[in-house]
C-alpha cells in the first residue's frame, strides 16, 4: 500500500464526485474539438494527455512488461474557484453529444469549503429552494359559468391594466378636481413589470433587448408593459429618449446613476414611469446593491461615476435613513418635486414582518405612489449565499396581510401594492401573478423569470450556474464582458420579451374568464383562492379546498 | 336567472298586477320567492301622507313584535295606522310568519334636524331593528323604514305569494312597483338576500351575478359608512354604489354608469368630460362591477333607471307609453305589463346606456356614456 503520506492531499482538496455538477464525458463521441474547455464560463474541464498503461504479458517467452497507450482526454477540474457550475454550456456547444454536466445526488462536500480565504459565498440567482411554491398551489376555483353566461377568452375584451401611483379617495378627488389643485399622478400599467435590474447587472446587450421589447410591447401590441432600472441609472440616450415613459427609474442607497438622471432632467422628452426608492430587496434583506468588480466595466464606469473595476457594494440604508418615516418622507417628496410632482415615486421593501409599518407611514404620507414588498424569493446580481437562503419573508403571507390592513382601514384603493419575489420561479408566471392579484396585489415584478424566459437564464434552484456575481454568465445575460455578451442578440431578446407579454395577457384571460372578470383586474378576489393546505389557507384567509 | 318587473303609472295601481305579470315571464325561471317595492303608496284604509314613514317587515314572534314596539315607541315613533293582511297561511310556505308588517308612523319632531340628519336617523332606526332581529335569532326582519316606501319579501311562487299575503284586494296601490322573482338560491336562503334592496330611498334590484363582490364589499364596508352592511348578496352593492355616488359623492344620476362600467382609455380620450372621468374611475376602480347584471333602481322622486353590464351580458328591455311604462327582464314581461304600448318602440339598452323614466313619465330619456353629462361641481 501506498503510504497516506505521500497522497498530496488537503482539508479542502476534493475530488470529482464530491462537487454538486460532475461532468460525464464519453471519449468514444469525443472529436477533440475543444469547443467544450473553451466555452466553460469556470474553466471546469480542460483537454489533457492521458496515458493508460497496459500490462503485457507474453507467458511462452516469460516476459512481463508494459504497453503505454496515450490519448487525448478532457478531465474536471475540482480546486473549489473552478468547480463545475452546471451551467451545461459544454453540451450546448458540443458537436457530437459528447459531453455534460450531470447533478451530484449524494452529498456535496463542496459546501463546506466554498469559504476559501475567508470569503463568505457570495454568489447570483435566488433562494435555493427547489419545489412548488405556495402560489403555485393556489387555484383560482369560483367558476361562475356554472351560473352565469361564459366569458370567451378569445373573443370578449379584458381589461387587465392597473394603476400605479397615488390614488384619492372618491370624495377627496372631485373636492380637488373641483377647486383646481393637485392630483397625484397615476399610470396606466400592465400589471407584469419588468423587475428592477440594473445596468451595469445586465449586459447592455441584454438590457436594449429588454427596452426594445418593452418598446415593441407598448407601441405595437397594445400591452402597456414598463420595466425598472435598478440602481445604478440609465444610458443617457435612453434618458433623453421617447422610451423614458417605459422606465422605472430606481433609486438606490449607492445613487448610482443619479449626476446622470438629474442632469438629464431639463432635456427628458417625457417622465419616466415612475421613481422607485429601494429600501431593501427580497433576496437580501438589510444588505444594500453590489456591484463586484469584474463587472464594473468603463460604460459602467462612466455611468457611476466611478473608477473602474472596483466593487461597488451600496451602503444597506439610505443616508437620511435615521428613521424610515423620516426617510420615507423626504425621499418621496424629494423625488416629487425633482420631476414637478408629475411622476409617481413609491418605496420598494424586502418582505418582513415589519413591512405593515412601512405601509401605514405610507398610507399618511400623501406623496407616495404605492409599495412594492419584494418577498425572500427574489433574485439578485450578486449577494451572500446565506442573505439569499435564509434571510426575508415569502411574500404571499406579507402582501396579504399588508393588504388586509389596507382593507380594515378601507385604504385598499389608495396605496397600490406590487408584489414581487419568487414570481414564475418554477414557470407559472401568470398563475402566481393572478394569485398575488387576487390576494391584493395591484401588480407584479418579475425579474428572474423574465432573464430566464428572455435571456435564456440558466439559473436554477439547485444551484445550476448562479455566477451572475462575476461577470462570467454564459449566456451574456449578466457579463459586461463584451466577449460573454455578444453571444446574446437584443433583437431576439426583444422577441422573446413580446412572446412573454403576449402569452401572459393570454393566459390572464384564461384565468379571469372563468371567474366571470373582465371589467377590471380582479384585485383582492380572494373568494376565487382555493389552496390544498389548511394552514396556508388560514393563513392567508382563503379557502381549503382538498 | 331572476324575473325582473317594474311598472311606473301615474294612476296608482294593485302590486298584484305586477305579479300576474311576472306569470308570463315564468319559463326557465324557478320562482323561489318574491320581491316588491312600492312607491306613491295609497291605503284605501287609510289616508296616507307622505310625511309620515312607513316601516316594512316581519315580525317572525310574538315577543318580537313587542319588542318592535317598544323601540318604535322609546324613539318617539307614533303608530298611526297597521295594515293588516288577509294571509293565508296555507299558502305560505315559511311557518315562522308571527306577523306581516306594514306601518306607518308619525314622525317625532324633527325641529332642528337637517334633512340629512333625519334621513339618518331614519335609517339608524332601521338598522337598530335589524340588528335587534339578529341579535335574537332573526325573530325579526325589516326591511324599509321610509317614508312613502313599501317593501314584502317572501319565499315561494310569486303569485301564490300574492294570494296568501291579499295583495289581490286592491287595498294597496302605488305609482311604481319593483318585483323581483327569485330568492338567492345560489347561496342559504335568507330573506335579507332577496332583492329589491333598500338605503335611504334608494333602491335597486338586479338581474345577474356580480362577479367582483367581495373586493367592492370590502371598499364599501371599508368606508364606514352606515348602513353599507348585510351584503348577504353580491347584488347589494349596487344600492350601496348607487347610495354612495348621489348621497355621497353628490354626483348626478349619470355618473353612476361611469361608476360601476367606466368607459375604456380609448374612449375617455375622445370624451368631452374625459379627463374627469378617467380620474373617477382610478378613484372608484374598487366599485368597476363585473359579470353578467341588468340594474333596475328607482329613487325617491319615482325616478326609475335601468342600466346593463359593460358586456350586455343579461337581457332587460323598458316600453310603454306616456303616463306608464315597464322595464322587464324579458320582452313578455314589458307586453303583460303594458299591451297596449306601440312595441317599435320598445328599448334594449346597450352596453353604455342608462334608460330614466323621468317622474312625470312622459318619454323616456336615454343617456349614453359618451354624451357628456351636467357636472357643476367639476365645471
Amino acid at each position: 500500500m501506498v503510504s497516506v503520506r505521500s497522497i498530496y492531499t488537503t482539508p479542502s482538496s476534493l475530488t470529482y464526485s464530491d462537487l454538486p455538477w460532475i461532468i460525464q464525458h464519453r471519449e468514444d463521441r469525443c472529436t477533440l474539438c475543444g469547443r467544450c474547455t473553451s466555452v466553460c464560463p469556470v474553466q471546469a474541464i480542460y483537454l489533457t494527455y492521458r496515458r493508460q498503461r497496459m500490462p503485457k504479458l507474453d507467458i511462452l517467452q516469460k516476459k512481463r512488461g508494459n504497453e503505454y497507450r496515450h490519448f487525448v482526454g478532457i478531465r474536471q477540474r475540482t480546486n473549489i474557484e473552478k468547480k463545475c457550475i452546471g451551467c451545461g454550456m459544454c453540451s450546448m456547444v458540443c458537436p457530437n453529444e459528447a459531453i455534460g454536466p450531470v447533478p451530484n445526488s449524494n452529498e456535496q462536500r463542496a459546501l463546506f469549503h466554498l469559504n476559501q480565504k475567508g470569503e463568505a459565498w457570495k454568489r447570483g440567482g435566488r433562494r435555493n429552494m427547489p419545489g412548488r411554491t405556495t402560489l403555485d398551489r393556489i387555484v383560482f376555483d369560483r367558476i361562475s359559468m356554472l351560473t352565469d353566461p361564459a366569458l370567451d377568452a378569445g373573443r370578449h375584451e379584458f381589461n387587465l391594466n392597473t394603476i400605479l401611483g397615488r390614488i384619492l379617495p372618491p370624495e377627496e378627488y372631485i373636492r380637488r378636481h373641483t377647486a383646481g389643485e393637485w392630483i397625484p399622478p397615476t399610470r396606466e400599467i400592465f400589471p407584469f413589470v419588468i423587475g428592477s435590474m440594473s445596468f451595469g447587472a445586465l449586459s447592455p446587450n441584454m438590457w436594449l433587448g429588454l427596452l426594445q421589447g418593452v418598446a415593441y410591447c407598448n407601441e405595437v401590441l397594445g400591452i402597456p408593459v414598463v420595466m425598472a432600472t435598478g440602481e445604478g441609472g440609465c444610458p443617457p440616450w435612453v434618458l433623453k429618449s421617447p422610451f423614458l415613459k417605459y422606465i422605472i427609474l430606481q433609486i438606490a442607497s449607492g445613487y448610482f446613476g443619479w449626476d446622470e438622471i438629474i442632469r438629464a432632467i431639463p432635456e427628458m422628452q417625457c417622465d419616466p414611469a415612475a421613481i422607485e426608492i429601494k429600501y431593501g430587496q427580497g433576496a437580501k434583506p438589510g444588505d444594500g446593491g453590489l456591484l463586484m468588480w469584474f463587472k464594473v466595466s468603463k460604460l459602467i464606469a462612466r455611468l457611476r461615476g466611478v473608477p473602474e473595476g472596483v466593487d461597488l457594494p451600496s451602503p444597506p440604508v439610505h443616508q437620511t435613513l435615521y428613521s424610515i418615516e423620516e426617510s420615507v418622507m423626504k425621499m418621496i417628496q424629494t423625488m416629487s418635486m425633482a420631476f414637478g410632482f408629475r411622476v409617481p415615486v413609491y418605496p420598494k421593501i424586502s418582505g418582513s414582518t415589519s413591512a405593515k409599518s412601512v405601509l401605514n407611514n405610507l398610507v399618511r404620507n400623501p406623496y407616495a405612489g404605492g409599495m412594492l414588498i419584494d418577498g425572500i424569493d427574489g433574485g439578485t446580481g450578486a449577494a451572500y449565499n446565506v442573505s439569499m437562503d435564509a434571510t426575508g419573508h415569502p411574500i404571499a403571507s406579507c402582501l396579504r396581510e399588508c393588504y388586509l390592513d389596507l382593507v380594515a382601514q378601507g385604504r385598499q384603493n389608495e396605496i397600490p401594492l406590487f408584489a414581487a419575489g419568487g414570481i414564475g420561479k418554477n414557470g407559472n408566471v401568470t398563475q402566481n401573478g393572478m394569485a398575488l392579484i387576487m390576494l391584493g396585489a395591484s401588480g407584479v415584478h418579475i425579474g428572474k423569470y423574465i432573464m430566464q424566459a428572455t435571456g435564456g437564464c440558466l439559473g436554477n434552484e439547485m444551484g445550476r450556474c448562479n455566477v451572475c456575481n462575476i461577470g462570467i454568465c454564459p449566456k451574456g445575460i449578466t457579463s459586461q464582458n463584451e466577449k460573454l455578451f455578444r453571444r446574446l442578440d437584443p433583437d431576439d431578446v426583444a422577441q422573446r420579451v413580446a412572446d412573454v407579454f403576449m402569452s401572459i395577457r393570454t393566459e390572464m384571460k384564461k384565468i379571469m374568464a372563468p371567474l366571470g372578470r373582465s371589467q377590471s383586474l380582479p384585485i383582492g378576489m380572494s373568494d376565487a383562492l382555493g389552496i390544498n393546505d389548511a394552514d396556508a389557507a388560514k393563513r392567508l384567509q382563503i379557502k381549503y379546498i382538498c | 336567472m331572476c324575473r325582473l318587473a317594474l311598472k311606473s303609472a301615474d294612476t296608482p295601481f294593485s302590486p298584484y298586477e305586477i305579479l300576474t305579470a311576472m306569470e308570463a315571464m315564468q319559463e326557465g325561471y324557478d320562482g323561489s320567492g318574491l320581491g316588491l317595492l312600492l312607491r306613491g303608496v295609497g291605503f284605501t284604509d287609510f289616508n296616507y301622507r307622505p310625511d309620515q314613514v312607513i316601516l316594512s317587515g316581519i315580525a317572525h314572534t310574538e315577543a318580537a313584535l313587542q319588542r318592535l314596539n317598544s323601540l318604535m315607541g322609546a324613539r318617539g315613533y307614533e303608530l298611526k295606522y297597521d295594515h293588516a293582511m288577509e294571509v293565508d297561511s296555507s299558502l305560505i310556505e315559511a311557518r315562522d310568519r308571527f306577523k306581516y308588517l306594514i306601518r306607518v308612523y308619525k314622525v317625532p319632531n324633527r325641529d332642528g334636524l337637517s334633512r340629512d340628519q333625519f334621513e339618518d336617523q331614519l335609517m339608524q332606526t332601521r338598522l337598530a331593528l335589524r340588528k335587534d332581529g339578529e341579535e335574537h335569532g332573526g325573530d325579526l326582519t325589516v326591511f324599509s323604514f321610509w317614508p312613502d316606501v313599501i317593501m314584502i319579501k317572501e319565499v315561494g311562487w310569486p303569485l301564490q305569494i300574492g294570494n296568501g299575503l291579499g295583495l289581490n284586494d286592491d287595498r294597496i296601490k302605488a305609482r311604481v312597483i319593483m318585483a323581483q322573482g327569485r330568492q338567492n338560491t345560489n347561496y342559504g336562503i335568507n330573506l335579507y338576500a332577496c332583492h329589491p334592496f333598500f338605503i335611504q330611498g334608494i333602491s335597486t334590484m338586479t338581474n345577474g351575478e356580480n362577479t367582483a363582490f367581495v373586493p367592492i364589499k370590502e371598499w364599501l364596508i371599508g368606508k364606514n359608512i352606515p348602513g353599507y352592511t348585510g351584503y348577504q348578496s353580491d347584488s347589494e352593492v349596487f344600492t350601496h354604489i348607487l347610495h354612495y355616488v348621489t348621497r355621497k359623492l353628490h354626483l348626478p344620476l349619470a355618473a353612476y354608469k361611469h361608476v360601476i362600467t367606466p368607459l375604456k382609455t380609448e374612449e375617455l380620450d375622445v370624451h368631452p368630460q374625459g379627463d374627469f372621468l378617467k380620474g373617477l374611475r382610478t378613484s372608484c376602480r374598487r366599485l368597476i362591477i363585473d359579470g353578467p347584471n341588468a340594474v333596475i333602481a328607482t329613487l325617491d322622486d319615482e325616478t326609475c333607471m335601468l342600466v346593463m353590464d359593460h358586456k350586455k351580458m343579461r337581457p332587460a328591455t323598458v316600453g310603454g307609453k306616456p303616463g306608464v311604462w315597464a322595464i322587464a327582464s324579458e320582452m313578455c314581461g314589458i307586453e303583460a305589463i303594458v299591451p297596449d304600448r306601440d312595441t317599435s318602440l320598445d328599448f334594449q339598452p346597450m352596453r353604455e346606456h342608462t334608460v330614466i323614466i323621468p317622474p312625470d313619465r312622459k318619454e323616456l330619456v336615454i343617456w349614453s356614456q359618451s354624451d357628456p353629462f351636467t357636472l357643476p361641481q367639476a365645471a
